[in-house]
């Protein structure tokens, strides 16, 4: 057991009493500066953006550095847990792999088949090509927030608002930008919300973050719920900003009025992303440009 | 003549001929490794769910219950500000809570003059406690969603004892006599 010592207390010294006393007055001060920080950046979420960036830009060659060696690891605690369950997974996954190459062989027959067809119908392929391919190099991992950090920036030619996907699906999009690096909002994140629908079919639905690393799936019209557990959900290109068709996530348990769906590329086993351009629907786009002037039959 | 022990003249710390305390190894020593833990989002762990201890708060709360007196009060404003802008939560509420957890020890230090592990243990729990509900709240998540935090809070409040070990290590490296005098 150990005192705190003679000179944490002041006693009738005059001197100590007020350099304690200036002590409470200095840190109340600061507690009150947090405040108004505070009550400013619930108000205005952007106001202090460019001065995390810049913060950002210098730490993040660090982060670079140490995602370097991350690659195809998982999370910090799936890390440890996988070695408790390398037997059992092993058998399972090779299970998986012979059902995967019996539907791989599927896919190819239908790809043929969309492309035969999509050439009858003279539907062109209108692959989007990304803004930039940069890599995940840090997440908010102690706080509620999901917010990650890629290392491409306004250099890249990279804007607030632009889509970012990994091979497996969405990741989610660009929530501020720094010369060398960009935040990203995950879309586990409480505020993230991207429209999508049941691959199969089209049943719309949004799809909220939970924080938890899974999704709130909530139906847009309300009545008997179709969603079955295993559905695939893909963004529906609604609203703009994604585009149709990016795998999101994969329906798990169902609710009232939706589901709680699994994330398919989850961030943590991701490297590399792609940042995409903001997308916009065709025709919204040809309404904002307005009829050709010199259109001919005009 | 006879001769003294090779380590007669010297301490945990070192030599106690020829060599003094640096005041920048001292002084800069606390204050770098609490930074280094608010640097924890650029860990290479990308986790789609808070996993990862506030490693930041917890240094603070680590030196300060450690070594008491080392850090002014106001050292919540500065850390706090550096936290805020790595953590993703709102900005200036890490120096609200911050500043907030340096006076409630403060406080804490009054009421219970003499310490020992398990209330060091104790403060620190109920702090960490605090810390990661409020601020949870203060990032915009709903009031159902707290679970959240859980396996969070369990793994801050069964690393403190570690971190705490670790200040100590540090204290200790501190506080070596590094520097020649002449």
């Amino acid at each position: 057991v150990v005192a705190t010592g003679p000179t944490r207390r002041p006693g009738s010294n005059k001197k100590a009493q007020l350099g304690v006393f200036t002590g409470y007055v200095l840190a109340g001060l600061g507690a009150l500066f947090g405040a108004t920080l505070l009550t400013i950046s619930i108000l205005r979420p952007e106001t202090f953006s460019g001065l995390r960036m810049m913060a950002a830009d210098v730490a993040s060659p660090a982060g670079e550095a140490g995602a370097a060696g991350r690659i195809g690891t998982q999370n910090f605690l799936e890390a440890i847990a996988g070695y408790y369950r390398a037997g059992s997974r092993n058998a399972e996954l090779e299970r998986e792999v012979e059902v995967a190459r019996v539907r791989l062989a599927e896919a190819e027959a239908l790809k043929g088949e969309i492309a035969r067809l999509k050439a009858l119908l003279g539907v062109a392929d209108d692959d989007t090509k990304p803004v930039a391919v940069a890599r995940l190099i840090g997440s908010t991992s102690s706080s509620v927030r999901r917010i990650g950090y890629i290392s491409a920036g306004r250099n890249e030619g990279l804007r607030p608002g632009m889509p970012v996907t990994s091979p497996t699906g969405l990741v989610g999009r660009i929530l501020s930008t720094g010369a060398r690096s960009s935040r990203v909002l995950l879309l586990t994140d409480s505020e993230s919300m991207v429209p999508v629908r049941r691959a199969s079919d089209n049943t719309v639905a949004f799809a909220e973050g939970r924080t938890d690393g899974s999704l709130r799936l909530r139906l847009v019209t309300l009545g008997i719920n179709p969603i079955k557990p295993g559905d695939v959900f893909v963004t529906s290109g609604a609203g703009g900003l994604f585009r149709p068709n990016i795998a999101v996530a994969v329906a798990r348990e169902i609710t009232r009025d939706g589901a709680i769906a699994q994330l398919l590329s989850n961030p943590a086993a991701t490297d590399y992303v792609m940042v995409e351009p903001i997308w916009q629907r065709p025709a919204v786009e040809a309404l904002r440009s307005g009829p050709d002037p010199k259109d001919p039959e005009d | 003549m006879e001769t003294l022990h090779p380590n007669a003249r010297r301490d945990p710390f070192g030599s106690r001929i020829n060599r003094a305390q640096s005041p920048i190894l001292a002084h800069g020593l606390p204050w770098v490794s609490i930074l280094l833990g608010s640097l924890t989002p650029w860990l290479p762990i990308i986790a789609s769910a808070p996993i990862l201890p506030p490693f930041g708060l917890m240094m603070l709360l680590a030196w300060r219950l450690v070594r008491p007196g080392l850090l002014p009060m106001w050292a919540g404003l500065p850390f706090g500000l550096f936290d805020d802008l790595h953590s993703g939560q709102p900005f200036g509420s890490g120096i609200l809570m911050f500043s907030l957890v340096l006076i409630a020890i403060e406080l804490i230090e009054i009421r219970f003059p003499w310490r020992n592990f398990w209330l060091d243990w104790l403060t620190a729990a109920t702090v960490l406690t605090v810390y990661l509900a409020v601020a949870a709240l203060l990032s915009g998540s709903p009031l159902m969603q707290l679970s959240v935090i859980l396996p969070q809070l369990l793994l801050s409040i069964v690393l403190f004892p570690v971190i705490s070990r670790l200040v100590a290590q540090f204290d200790r490296l501190r506080l070596m006599r590094v520097r020649r005098i002449n």
